[in-house]
């Protein structure tokens, strides 16, 4: 019964992620508009825009590799197996035992790794300053994930991500001081691995600021659909996480039925309104940074880690 | 047995020069049934077996001894030892026969039983492989390269002879040499300098041939100066017996009561080693340099998984010992398999292409498709991505490290979570490195005419590659096989087993806890892929699924879009090669941000000034902090003690008696203090 129960969840939300990505995407932009005074466009603007590139022809570079041509399928298809890992909604899905949150991590450097070799395949400036740029920020975000992983593999005696949310859903450990610094490092690492401001302009269109639209500027038609899909799964998983792992109340614990998932459903929907608005707030104050600030930035995000860590020894009977 | 084919082998090839054309098929071969044996030996429960030799020292003789940890660590070297020699040139070098004597030597220090057998083993494999250095390639590089190497390998011996009679039981007339004796010598207490001395010598000897930071610089200057193959075998697994020599010494003939502290300095060096060397492939100009600055990185990762299960064994948690040591083994594997390959791709481009050189390669997965194949195989795994053979290992030494803290105190968690926040880093830039590795050499446009017209590797060779790129997949999608391998000699040294925790299937830091499942996520991964390439290669007028990759001819190609660059000139076929992104400037955000601090890089740009229409330029100048300060005196000091000890061969037949019968004299004094004390 349990099984049959968390293939439905797996199921119910891998639809609902797989829908709800490109509207994520609409939305930020929308409150983003309407806090600068724009109309802005329709939450499904995202989606409208994916059917158009679908439908349209790809044309590839005359010294494309059929690495290029697979790259989008290899990204998106990392991305929804990460996709697939992040509970949403409730607990115990068919996926539970395998969340890791490192090889989610992997996951993820997967979908990015192949993403910055096919902005390199077609041997353009702009790919090569946005797979250098990409690979820079990445190398420093890695650092600070990992924190924060051991921060929360010590707390809850595992790196899996549906142990955690469960463990920290029933035993809120109230106003900790190691998760309260944990949580403005993994802001930091998400804000950098989603490509937003100030790290990366999603909104931009002056090439020398681009980092992930300078990677992608050689696809075209489908092929660009994929990559943009993915991109926006990715800023999806990124706020599922944070949703889960700081936020974890309302969702549907291991076993429990519709009800409890509508409860989740709403619950999530919620917390995923209240990070886009941060988010859209967020991106109407600061400017993007110089590229050689990121660094400190995630450094900062280290640092946070780094206290987050000590205060759990300190904090900890194992200290 | 094995020791001696090769040893004939070597002698025969160097005896009769006719014979040398064989050399690489009998190696191949050789090391191929070694390896079945081995395969055979460990999987019908690895029994210690003894062989004594009837020659050896006087009045100790030698002995050959297999046991489980001998047993796992002849897997990688007879794998790579197989490889390098069935992809060796066609025509056969004036150094053919150092190779079969190269292995030997590796063979010698992994099946020795003794600490003579060992540190004679460990010595002719740095002797050989110097030969083989000096032999390769451009003569001045491999001279420098030759020197530098002669220098390290001369204090790495000193160490390790050294680390060795420390060890040996003082009791009793004169000391025992085999590890038994040893063993039971390490259970007497013994005072505490003792203990320390050995670890630091042994750091020091093992240490600097595995290029652990900071003994590490001569690493990325002597790997890449041998033939390619010989590369390979070097760095896939002459670096595998140090690590050999590491856990054989720190976890076994040490005693099973090694102090906790002792893990320490092995993470430190460990951390410190895996940053260092992924920062240099980003920055090294050569793709043999690069490949070996990752071997730093990766050994490293390994020294980073010992030391973990040194701290663990030391403070009574032996099944986070095993996990530790199990990721360590498993990475020893790993990276033997996929260093070997990408060694071997590089020996490709430079057959293929005439270059190892970044700034002139480029777009070869056009002309050697195959190779670009077997690259991307092993570049997936040196950036640790799931479900590449990298990623499993680096999870388990993570996992260790993450459970680390629990064993105490406030200064040693907090320095986990520094080592913890190194490694990952060092993951990122490997990451970086795969990338610019895969994409400065074989995607993008060529950068100079020769690459443009390069050719595929010959099939033979292309096999080899083949076959070691579908041993890093399985490896990938199996980690638990290398487990399997490893298991006995898992049990040997902490006393647990990995069982019920790393299965085909999966693997769990603990019994019952959530796991890395490497095949699960390959299924998941080949799902997701093949739906979303459904989308992708779908005929444009209709939902209609395209067969395979057949379907990428019929889209249309034009000019690249380049933010709309003009085409280029017809003078220019690939477009002019300096709008393209290269090596270094794919790195430069590196260069600028680290390796000012750790690599002592220098950057200056000339700008020209306005209405000057003479280019801008921008020069890096960089050197390993270690080569000036650590490795330039070593070197001074052993060319200053050649040149006292030179003198000994013009003194006058008088002054020779003198020191021969004055040598004979301390010796013979020596000798009766000992029997006195």
């Amino acid at each position: 019964m349990t099984a049959l129960l968390g293939l439905a969840a797996l199921l119910l939300h891998a639809a609902l992620m797989l829908a709800a990505a490109p509207v994520l995407v609409g939305l930020i932009r929308r409150i983003k508009a309407r806090l600068l005074g724009r109309l802005g466009a329709p939450v499904t603007q995202p989606w409208r825009d994916l059917a158009r590139l679908m439908r349209k022809e790809p044309v590839l570079a005359e010294n494309a590799s059929p690495l290029f041509i697979l790259a989008p399928a290899i990204i998106c298809a990392a991305t929804i197996v990460a996709a697939l890992f992040v509970p949403s909604f409730a607990l115990g899905m068919s996926t539970a035992p395998l969340a890791d949150l490192i090889v989610l991590a992997g996951l993820l450097a997967l979908g990015r790794v192949v993403l910055t070799l096919a902005a390199l395949d077609v041997g353009t400036a702009f790919g090569g300053i946005g797979a250098s740029r990409e690979s820079f920020f990445a190398a420093f975000a890695e650092p600070a994930l990992m924190l924060v992983v051991l921060v929360l593999g010590l707390l809850c005696g595992t790196t899996n991500l549906n142990v955690i949310a469960d463990t920290l859903r029933q035993f809120a450990p109230g106003l900790s001081v190691a998760l309260g610094l944990a949580l403005p490092a993994t802001l930091l690492t998400a804000l950098a691995e989603m490509g937003r401001l100030p790290v990366d302009n999603p909104a931009t269109h002056l090439e020398l600021t681009m980092v992930h639209e300078a990677m992608a500027l050689e696809y075209s038609g489908r092929h660009l659909a994929l990559i943009e899909y993915a991109a926006s799964l990715r800023q999806l998983i990124w706020l599922s996480l944070i949703a889960a792992i700081y936020l974890p109340f309302g969702m549907a614990p291991e076993g429990a039925g519709p009800l409890a998932w509508g409860f989740g459903l709403l619950a999530w929907g919620g917390k995923l309104l209240v990070l886009s608005l941060a988010l859209a707030v967020l991106e109407v104050c600061v400017a993007k940074m110089r590229v050689f600030r990121v660094p400190e930035l995630l450094g900062l995000a280290v640092l946070l880690g780094l206290l987050a860590s000590v205060f759990l020894f300190l904090g900890q009977g194992f200290a | 047995m094995l020791l001696a084919g090769l040893l004939a082998t070597a002698c025969a090839a160097a005896l009769a020069p006719g014979a040398a054309r064989a050399v690489p098929a009998v190696t191949t071969m050789l090391c191929g049934g070694g390896l079945l044996l081995d395969f055979i030996y460990l999987a019908t429960g690895a029994v210690p077996t003894a062989l004594p030799l009837p020659f050896g020292l006087p009045g100790f003789g030698m002995s050959l001894a297999l046991d489980a940890l001998s047993g796992f660590f002849l897997v990688p070297v007879l794998l790579a030892g197989a490889c390098a020699a069935a992809s060796a040139p066609d025509r056969p070098e004036r150094s053919a026969p150092l190779l079969p004597a190269f292995l030997a030597g590796m063979l010698l220090a992994l099946l020795a039983g003794d600490a003579f057998g060992l540190a004679l083993g460990f010595e002719a494999m740095s002797v050989a492989s110097w030969g083989l250095v000096l032999a390769g390639g451009e003569a001045a590089r491999g001279r420098r390269a030759g020197r530098l190497y002669l220098g390290m390998a001369i204090m790495s011996g000193v160490a390790l002879v050294s680390a060795l009679a420390l060890l040996l039981p003082t009791d009793g007339l004169l000391p025992g040499f085999g590890f038994g004796a040893i063993r039971d010598a390490a259970s007497l207490p013994a005072p505490s300098w003792r203990g320390a001395a050995v670890l630091g010598l042994i750091l020091i000897g093992a240490g600097s041939k595995a290029g652990l930071v900071p003994l590490h610089a001569w690493l990325p200057v002597a790997h890449p100066a041998a033939p390619s193959h010989v590369s390979a075998l070097m760095s896939g697994g002459m670096t595998k017996v140090a690590a050999y020599v590491l856990v054989r010494v720190l976890f076994d003939l040490a005693g099973p009561a090694t102090p906790a502290w002792w893990g320490v300095p092995l993470l430190v060096m460990g951390a410190a080693s895996a940053v260092l060397g992924a920062l240099r492939a980003n920055v090294e100009g050569d793709m043999k340099a690069a490949l070996a600055a990752s071997t730093v990185e990766n050994l490293g990762l390994i020294a980073v998984g010992l030391g973990v299960g040194l701290l663990a064994r030391g403070s009574d948690l032996p099944v986070l010992a095993a996990f530790a040591l199990g990721g360590a083994l498993l990475h020893v594997l790993n990276h033997a398999v996929f260093k070997t390959l990408l060694f071997l791709c590089a020996g490709a481009v430079q057959h293929g292409a005439g270059t190892r050189r970044l700034a002139l390669l480029g777009g070869l997965i056009h002309r050697m498709p195959g190779t670009t194949l077997c690259a991307l195989a092993g570049a997936g795994a040196l950036a640790a991505l799931p479900p590449f053979s990298g990623f499993a290992s680096v999870w388990m030494i993570l996992q260790s490290l993450f459970a680390a803290p629990r064993i105490g105190g406030l200064a040693l968690p907090a320095l986990i979570a520094v080592i913890a926040a190194l490694v990952a880093l060092s993951g990122g830039l490997a990451a970086a490195a795969a990338v610019r590795l895969i994409g400065i050499v074989f995607l993008g446009r060529p950068r100079s005419p020769r690459v443009a017209a390069a050719d595929e590797e010959a099939p033979r060779r292309l096999a080899v590659l083949r076959v070691l790129a579908g041993l890093s997949v399985l490896l990938g999608l199996f980690p638990g096989l290398g487990l399997i391998l490893a298991g006995p000699a898992l049990e040997g040294l902490t006393g647990v087993a990995l069982e019920g925790r790393t299965g085909i299937w999966a693997i769990a830091p603990a019994r019952d806890a959530p796991a890395y499942a490497a095949p699960a996520i390959a299924a998941l991964l080949a799902l997701a892929g093949l739906a979303a390439a459904v989308l992708l290669l779908r005929r444009r007028n209709g939902g209609v699924v395209e067969g395979r990759i057949g379907g990428l001819a019929e889209i249309p190609r034009g000019p690249a879009w380049d933010c709309g660059f003009a085409a280029p000139p017809p003078w220019l076929p690939f477009g002019d090669p300096a709008t393209q992104y290269g090596g270094l400037s794919l790195a430069q955000p590196f260069i600028h941000l680290l390796g000012r601090g750790l690599l002592g890089a220098r950057e200056s740009v000339d700008m020209p000034g306005p209405g000057q229409t003479r280019p801008a330029r921008y020069t890096l100048r960089w050197r390993d902090p270690a080569e000036t300060w650590l490795h330039h005196p070593v070197l001074r000091l052993r060319h200053w003690l050649t040149l006292r000890a030179n003198r000994m061969q013009f003194l006058t037949i008088r002054r020779t008696l003198v020191v021969v019968v004055s040598a004979l004299l301390a010796l013979l004094i020596v000798l009766a203090a000992w029997g006195l004390a």
